[in-house]
């Protein structure tokens, strides 16, 4: 064979050595130092702080969940003795949407939040994220647990933090990652590409006034200082509704707010 | 003489061969994109740290593509020296055939680390439209080195035919082919999220007015030549099944949007429209080179055709 292949070929082998040892792993992804939330450096005074609750409804009929079809990965299909279903709306008694995120905005950055360091879990099991909307705070700990008998690869798609996707093995160890940018408008949504009807969102606050709802739809916000803010709903499929309220002090506040169902979220 | 044409018809079928595993990678790799597993084995070259991980859900979709890519890989290196062999014993007119299998081997080097990256740094469009793009650019030049190799190549025809119209076949054929090129990046960018159907869309317009012209050009002036005869057919029926292919594909798409995973019909039309996509470039190009081995341009000198080479030889 000639020189010049002999060359070419040791220069093509040396591109794929290279290459080789590239690759990523399961490697533990950066960690942003917990954060305190906003830098003011004052605490909300607790003898002065109020709360606001309320209920999300939804005004009109919700469309039908659909099945889930997991028919090509056994493990998951297994865990279910009736077909899965999909989570975009849920409903609870009287009209009460679950899974919605419901958080204040206002001018929080005369203050300082405590860091929050325990972990908020996230699960996967029977192929399903559980819960399937979350909340938590910039650098606060996000525990990701497999409790399948099944491989998961969990793949956040954020716009404002670092993107990152992990594998997770039956029985493998907690995955710990956190966010460092505040991202809630729209949340961030989570997939996993072993299993493509896999869908969870993770919204990402720098302050506590947040909650998400549960199967009643209602929601609690505690230790608000008084003022004036902004109360947001958001719901993946009829998208963010808002109401002002205005907290005054050791005031506890009442927001109902309802989507209405022939609306499509535009986030 | 014999031996010669012997290892050359070897060589042709071996690349036969490889265009075809070739054409099964673009179907592999098109059923990645479509099932939403590009990023279902989250480490590379490794697949979950293995060579062989639990071939589950995506994983089964992109680590076998994997697999597929590789063997192709192999075969291409196989072709690369076979060919170089083989072409350095040939006349030197035809000694540049080695390295259109080094560049076919290069290019698949290159598919590789694009795929890489593609995982490593979670599909930015860019590359994702460049590794679906490149893909059908191998497979176009594989299916030209099948062709080059071919016994009927390798006969000088007894009296080229000549065009004295404007534009020129050899400039239809290059325009065409071009514009193909160009449709199957718009198309790989709107699969990849890099932007809209738009631009897609009124490609798909401009191409189908050039495959129509280029096509109906051949018939007009080269009826009588039975090869190109065939390729303006092939040229016309590739095109009008993509058209339809496309908009399917599309409503399919927009079906799909609701459900909660990829659904069979999505899946397989929006797969059969990238492989017909890739078709539609390797007849467009190698028309273009039929066009160049039997058509002289108005201009050309047309040489006295050198003794056929038989197997008698």
């Amino acid at each position: 064979m000639s020189k010049s292949l002999w060359y070419f070929a040791a220069a093509v082998t040396l591109a794929a050595a290279l290459v080789s040892c590239g690759g990523k792993s399961n490697q533990p992804a950066e960690t942003a130092a917990p954060a305190a939330a906003t830098g003011g450096g004052k605490t909300v005074d607790s003898a002065t702080a109020g709360t606001v609750t309320g209920t999300i409804k939804l005004d009109g009929k919700a469309p039908r969940p659909k099945n889930i079809n997991m028919a090509a990965e056994p493990n998951c299909a297994k865990e279910h003795s009736t077909p899965a279903q999909t989570e975009d709306v849920v409903e609870g008694d009287n009209n009460t949407l679950q899974n919605v995120v419901v958080y204040l905005k206002g001018d929080f950055s005369q203050y300082s939040f405590p860091n929050a360091t325990e972990p908020v879990m996230i699960d996967q099991k029977g192929c399903q994220y559980h819960p399937h909307v979350l909340a938590l705070q910039t650098g606060e700990p996000l525990s990701v647990v497999n409790s399948d008998p099944t491989t998961h690869n969990i793949h956040p798609v954020p716009k404002d933090n670092r993107e990152w996707n992990e594998s997770q093995p039956p029985g493998a160890q907690p995955i710990m990652q956190s966010f460092a940018r505040p991202e809630f408008a729209p949340p961030i949504p989570v997939k996993c590409n072993v299993h493509p009807w896999m869908k969870a969102y993770i919204a990402v606050f720098n302050n506590p006034y947040y909650a998400v709802t549960g199967k009643d739809g209602s929601f609690t916000i505690k230790n608000v200082p008084p003022g004036t803010y902004t109360v947001t709903a958001w719901q993946e499929t009829y998208g963010s509704q808002d109401q002002m309220v205005t907290v005054g002090p050791s005031e506890s506040k009442t927001v109902d707010i309802t989507f209405k169902a022939n609306s499509a979220a535009s986030d | 003489m014999i031996a010669k044409h012997r290892s050359t018809q070897n060589v042709h079928r071996f690349a036969v061969f490889t265009a075809a595993c070739t054409f099964f990678l673009l179907i592999a790799g098109a059923l990645v994109t479509s099932n939403d597993a590009g990023l279902s084995v989250p480490d590379w070259p490794l697949s979950y740290g293995s060579l062989m991980p639990p071939m589950i859900g995506g994983i089964f979709y992109e680590h076998g593509h994997r697999m597929v890519a590789s063997f192709v890989g192999i075969l291409s290196i196989i072709l690369a020296v076979w060919l170089w062999r083989v072409a350095s014993r040939l006349e030197p007119s035809r000694r540049w055939l080695r390295w259109l299998g080094i560049g076919a081997l290069g290019a698949i080097v290159l598919q590789g680390v694009l795929g890489g990256l593609t995982v490593l740094f979670f599909l930015p469009p860019p590359i994702s439209s460049a590794h679906a793009t490149l893909a059908q650019l191998f497979f176009t030049t594989v299916a030209a080195i099948a062709l080059f190799t071919s016994a009927w190549w390798e006969n000088e025809p007894v009296v080229p035919r000549r065009d004295f119209a404007t534009p020129s076949i050899h400039t239809l054929g290059i325009f065409t082919s071009c514009a193909v090129l160009v449709q199957l990046i718009l198309g790989a960018a709107f699969r990849h999220k890099a932007f809209g159907i738009i631009p897609h869309v009124v490609g798909a317009v401009v191409v189908t007015g050039l495959i129509f012209w280029f096509a109906g050009t051949l018939k007009r002036r080269f009826a009588s030549v039975a090869e190109l005869r065939l390729s303006a057919r092939l040229l016309h029926v590739l095109i009008g099944v993509q058209l339809l292919l496309g908009g399917a594909a599309y409503w399919s798409r927009l079906y799909a949007a609701s459900f909660p995973q990829p659904i069979p019909v999505m899946v397989t039309l929006t797969v059969a429209h990238v492989v017909t996509g890739a078709l539609v470039l390797m007849s467009a190009v190698l028309t273009t080179l039929l066009c160049y081995r039997l058509v002289r341009s108005a201009g050309a000198a047309v040489t006295a055709p050198a003794a056929r080479a038989t197997a008698a030889d």
